[in-house]
């Protein structure tokens, strides 16, 4: 095994104060849209952060961009965390900050699930779940026609790793070898209904995905240095083993709010203004 | 307008046919079968270009969401499957992942209709139109022949959006001439007449053509139309047909509710209110049996067509 790329310092402490600007956004954006699903956007902050600050080969410009085919992809197939993706795009300088109070408004190129044809960094529109690893087994193959050398990469829930078409995707990805597709599963162990393993279990994932021909990796997936070591390491492990890499991000629902954490009634509720106070208090630190 | 009903041809086979022909003049054309390239003839092109056809196994959805993923690498996807499956066992994939992003993704279902035939109502697609016509930014197609077949292709390739394509297991004959264009926008009128009007697509068009034949021996002049495109409907030359006959028969190998019939009547019953009649799969399932019985047995053949049009018109008359 290559040695593991690290962080430095540095840049661990600029990516965390990024990462509590992210928290603080997606509170605000929930809390004014007075809707949205708070404990799934907290789970995969550093994650999708880290994909765009650190690994991926992206331009803010968009298609604007000249070398925008050439563009590594990110497809957030639970696309109910869309308020971590507007507000880590924001924070890429996608689009104006200010425009994230808009979120789920009537007019607004927020939507409520990401929506394609909308904001730049919005490559398909998610939000029933369970279809966009296939997606993304699409532009792998689509790239690899065009003999690019760019990765695709894909955020899915743990509870929507329940829909089938998930599995005739993993199957796909394997078959096709996809050695340049890298999914990370948000294993926050909550979806609406309680505890995955109470409502349909899923353990063991991470035999699951090596039986389906995945090369597996698991890690904390609030832990940016084990992130960004874990994706740059899958970069080359596909590439070694001929095959799709699978992160299993170990993270806690409603992550760096106390009394969000680990709580699934907090999918799909927004905070009142005194709790996003409390909240905000509590990130700033 | 007489049709030879001895000669008749396949769609799919039209169908693999231009899909490889097209694959030779472009390379962005991909294809993607779930285990039916065999039924669906997309097996042409990928005996062609095994490289840009992709099989997807036992798995519409995945088949659809693939293709949706392709589709923005500027890829232009064809994705083939029975109607019962592109369009029932995917359709929250075909509408969320394809349609309401627009993405340039043609849907050739093939199998529409109860004339699957012995297979039964499990693969007999009555509903695939009315649930394709309901997705906003989807255009509907049901080819009647091989000529027309070739053309619909021609057109969804050259398309810059979603499309689904309706073609029939039976082979039909050609009641379309070499020199047909196909017009989204346009129906033909086959057959001009005054007494009454006879819409179809797909395989009961001959059927209706033959119709009109029959009731020009008891002095009744049927306009034959043939609409291809169930959606968006051509309301121009409906209206005229319309306000000209004052008796408007749709004839389908569909459910009555949501297809072409469904299409007409929304359409008259808003800008010309006329006396209408639909016939097709008459809000019930299919079953098994050969593809002529079924036609039968459902009132989808020329002879039943006769007495519903004689019943139409006697209406119109007494009123």
């Amino acid at each position: 095994m290559t040695e593991q790329k690290r962080l430095s310092e540095e840049e661990l402490k600029n990516l965390e104060e990024v990462a509590k600007k992210i928290r603080e956004n997606i509170l605000i954006m929930i809390n004014t849209a007075k809707s949205g699903h708070t404990g799934g956007s907290l789970s995969p902050v550093e994650v999708i952060l880290t994909l765009y600050a650190k690994c991926m080969t992206h331009y803010k410009d968009w298609h604007n961009s000249p070398e925008w085919g050439n563009r590594d992809r990110f497809i957030l197939s639970k696309g109910h965390a869309s308020a971590t993706l507007y507000a880590t795009l924001a924070q890429m300088g996608y689009f104006d900050e200010h425009e994230l109070l808009t979120f789920r408004k009537l007019g607004s190129r927020l939507q409520g699930h990401p929506t394609f044809g909308l904001l730049p960094g919005i490559e398909v529109s998610t939000g029933s779940l369970g279809q966009g690893l296939s997606m993304a087994n699409g532009i792998a193959l689509g790239l690899k026609l065009d003999k690019k050398e760019n990765y695709v990469f894909v955020l899915l829930g743990d509870g929507e790793i329940q829909e089938g078409q998930v599995w005739e995707a993993a199957m796909t990805s394997a078959h096709y070898k996809m050695d340049n597709l890298i999914a990370v599963i948000d294993r926050n162990r909550l979806q609406i209904d309680g505890d995955t393993e109470q409502v349909k279990s899923l353990d063991p994932l991470d035999k699951k995905w090596e039986s389906f021909g995945w090369q597996v990796l698991e890690i904390d997936g609030h832990n940016l240095q084990e992130i960004y070591g874990a994706i740059e390491h899958a970069k080359e492990l596909g590439k070694q083993k001929s095959a799709p890499v699978m992160i299993i991000a170990n993270t806690i629902k409603g992550k760096g709010v106390t009394f969000t954490e680990n709580q699934a009634s907090w999918h799909g509720k927004p905070m009142n203004d005194e709790e996003l106070q409390k909240a905000l208090q509590e990130i700033r630190g | 307008m007489v049709i030879n009903k001895a000669i008749k041809k396949s769609l799919r086979v039209a169908y693999g046919e231009t899909l490889t022909e097209l694959g030779k003049k472009d390379e962005n054309i991909v294809v993607i079968d779930s285990d039916l390239s065999c039924s669906t003839q997309t097996q042409m092109f990928a005996k062609e270009f095994p490289d840009r056809f992709f099989n997807t196994g036992v798995a519409e959805q995945d088949a659809v969401c693939l293709a949706a993923g392709l589709s923005t690498c500027g890829k232009i996807p064809f994705v083939s499957t029975f109607a019962i499956f592109a369009s029932g066992r995917a359709w929250d994939q075909v509408r969320n992942s394809v349609a309401h992003p627009k993405f340039n993704v043609n849907f050739v279902a093939t199998h529409g209709g109860v004339t699957v035939g012995e297979d039964g109502a499990s693969h007999q697609s009555v509903e695939d139109i009315s649930l394709m016509r309901s997705i906003p930014h989807m255009i509907v197609i049901v080819p009647s022949d091989s000529i027309e077949t070739r053309e619909a292709i021609k057109f969804a390739y050259e398309y810059n959006g979603p499309v689904y394509v309706r073609l029939s297991r039976s082979n039909t004959p050609d009641v379309n001439g070499s020199d047909y264009k196909f017009e989204l926008n346009k129906s033909k009128v086959l057959i001009e007449g005054t007494d009454v009007t006879m819409i179809s697509n797909g395989e009961t068009l001959c059927e209706a053509l033959e119709c009109a034949q029959m009731l020009k021996k008891v002095n009744i002049n049927a306009e034959v139309i043939s609409m291809p495109v169930v959606k968006p409907v051509d309301k121009e030359t409906l209206i005229k047909s319309a306000a000209k006959t004052g008796a408007v028969l749709t004839l389908e190998n569909h459910s009555v509710v949501g297809g072409l019939g469904s299409a007409v009547c929304e359409c008259l019953s808003e800008n010309h209110p006329c006396i209408t009649k639909r016939i097709g799969v008459n809000d019930e399932f299919g079953q098994s049996g050969k593809a002529e019985e079924l036609l039968v047995k459902y009132g989808l053949t020329a002879d039943k067509f006769y007495d519903e049009v004689l019943t139409l018109v006697e209406k119109k008359n007494s009123k």
